[in-house]
């Protein structure tokens, strides 16, 4: 059967390859860290799931230590010079957009022919991971037609995977740093003890102020946990089960569904959220990491209203 | 994380309290966040620094707090996979697919960068609907195509851009992506958002009809849509405003 850890494994070569293209880089002015770091990183994909978990903390705080104190360079640009891409371009025509392409339509391919798919009785796939393992098969699909259809160097997929994750750096293993900061949020309690904050020192006898101190409130704490699914449970505990269900009569589904999405209005305004909001920034070359957040405040603003007036619109009616 | 099929719960989902009751020292990696972000700290710095003050607070010692924080990291790992993608991506990048997208763009006269956003936004905002969340993201579709693409429009009618303007194309790009996948997905009955709710209120002795909080999921999607769609004919306005003045090639365009 194939699992995620199949999938880690073809991590861990990506990211070993890639400390091995910067570790031979001379133009790399900062080569030592950066190998160090993507290194380290390709350790916790290949045996982290066999090491104690006290190793792999060690070891992500090294990489830590070498992002932020060493730091991280960057080797030579472009492996192409502009001319080169735009006569490439003009050659391929819209045959490029074929692998690229193929990522999309062999996940999509992926996760309806391998839900239930089976090989000599047992499941060809973890079931639980369809998706991440189309993801994955995907990946691997598109990147073997494009090296059948450009037929470049054997090296390049590894030195294009290095220029790239390069550019994005310290920033590709944030969000996996901001989940495990989420887990020790959650096992040290923290959402309880702003629970009983909020419920201590909001004013909450209106059913009014009840539904806009819930969406406000999971907006706020997402931005704190970076992750709506982290605060929907504190949130709703604390203030949706108990006042606007129990003590004004609403509709437990509108006040769920709703607050969920309140929540997300949050995601969009932090940088705890991570992988949405930061990453991004590093692979569109963005030197400001707040850019995409500013564009989408406005938008998380209005929808936090919209949903606070649907959900006091709607919640008491029934 | 919100999208991004989640295997397993959030983690916070099922919560666990340590050391002798939690108290207001926890919050101190709440405080370390905020501080560090505000002041631009290296983000993995102020959050390895936020966990291990967190877990000590909470009455950890420095090895079960470390423990945590690798367990932690290891199961997840999932959220890096997407990075499989970057060999095809860099690819086709040397080969010449962003400069391709940009050909295709300048070859639709009505193509502006805000109409084009707002298709994207449209056909990830259903696809997300339809359960199909991992069809867009970041890597394999905003960096390679829709950027280029968005930007390609601009570039199409206003000529070379100022690189501010390249770098709010490109946010505003990342945006839609963002803001499509968020509202509509929950239009979805087996995504790990309405899962987690229906778990979540299970465990407090209520039941609740997927479908129907789905169904409270279509009006948000529709004001979203509505509101971030009216965005993007503004930014389309603004460009125009920025950039027509500056480039006076566009006088056939207008």
């Amino acid at each position: 059967m194939i699992t995620l850890e199949h999938v880690y494994w073809i991590m861990g070569a990506l990211s070993g390859g890639v400390a091995i293209v910067n570790l031979r880089d001379p133009g790399n002015p900062k080569r030592y860290n950066n190998a160090a770091f993507w290194g380290l990183y390709a350790v916790t994909f290949l045996i982290g799931s066999r090491i104690p978990h006290f190793a792999s903390g060690c070891i992500v705080i090294a990489m830590v230590l070498v992002a932020s104190i060493g730091k991280l360079g960057q080797g030579k640009g472009e492996s192409a010079s502009p001319e080169e891409r735009a006569a490439s371009a003009a050659r391929w025509g819209n045959r490029l957009f074929i692998p690229a392409l193929t990522v999309p339509a062999v996940t999509l391919l992926g996760t309806f022919l391998l839900k239930g798919a089976a090989f000599h009785g047992a499941p060809l796939v973890d079931q639980k991971q369809i998706t991440q393992i189309s993801l994955a098969i995907a990946t691997i699909v598109a990147l073997a037609v494009g090296m059948i259809m450009l037929r470049p160097p054997l090296s390049a997929p590894i030195h294009e995977a290095r220029r790239l994750w390069d550019s994005v750096g310290w920033a590709a293993v944030l969000p996996q740093m901001l989940a495990a900061l989420g887990a020790l949020f959650a096992a040290a309690g923290v959402g309880k003890v702003v629970a009983d904050l909020a419920g201590r020192y909001l004013p909450l006898g209106s059913p009014f102020a009840a539904v806009a101190t819930y969406t406000i409130g999971m907006a706020l704490f997402t931005m704190i946990m970076g992750n709506a699914f982290a605060a929907f449970p504190v949130m709703t505990a604390g203030i949706g089960l108990p006042l606007i269900m129990s003590r004004f009569g609403g509709d437990v589904t509108v006040m769920a569904a709703v607050g969920m999405l309140s929540g997300f209005c949050g995601t969009l305004m932090t940088p705890m959220a991570a992988n949405y909001n930061i990453v991004p920034t590093a692979l569109l070359e963005l030197p400001d990491e707040y850019a995409v957040i500013k564009a989408q405040i406005p938008t998380a603003l209005l929808l936090l209203a919209v949903n606070t007036a649907i959900m006091y619109l709607f919640v008491y009616r029934h | 994380m919100d999208a991004g099929a989640e295997p397993g719960e959030g983690v916070g989902g099922a919560e666990v309290t340590i050391g002798g009751g939690p108290g207001l020292l926890t919050l101190i990696g709440i405080l370390i966040v905020v501080v560090g972000f505000a002041l631009r700290l290296n983000p993995l710095l102020v959050v390895t620094a936020a966990g291990l003050a967190t877990g000590l607070a909470s009455g950890l010692g420095p090895v079960e707090v470390i423990t945590a924080f690798g367990k932690a990291f290891t199961e997840s790992r999932y959220v890096a996979i997407v990075w499989l993608v970057l060999p095809v991506i860099g690819l086709l990048e040397r080969s010449g697919l962003k400069e391709r997208a940009r050909t295709v763009i300048a070859a639709i006269p009505a193509a502006t960068t805000g109409r084009v956003l707002s298709i994207y936004f449209t056909l990830r905002q259903i696809s997300a609907a339809l359960g199909l969340i991992s069809l867009g993201g970041h890597a394999q579709m905003v960096r390679p195509l829709v950027a280029p693409m968005a930007e390609g429009a601009a570039e199409n009618k206003f000529g070379p851009l100022p690189i501010e303007t390249r770098r709010r194309i490109r946010a505003h790009s990342a945006a839609v992506d963002n803001v499509a996948v968020f509202f509509g997905e929950d239009i979805f009955i087996a995504i790990g958002s309405i899962l987690l709710i229906k778990g979540f209120l299970e465990q407090n002795g209520i039941q609740v009809e997927p479908t129907k909080l789905a169904m409270w999921a279509v009006p948000t999607a529709i004001a979203a849509w509505i509101i971030h769609n009216a965005r993007l004919l503004l930014l389309d306005r603004s460009l125009r405003r920025e950039l027509a003045s500056a480039a006076p090639s566009t006088e056939k365009e207008a």
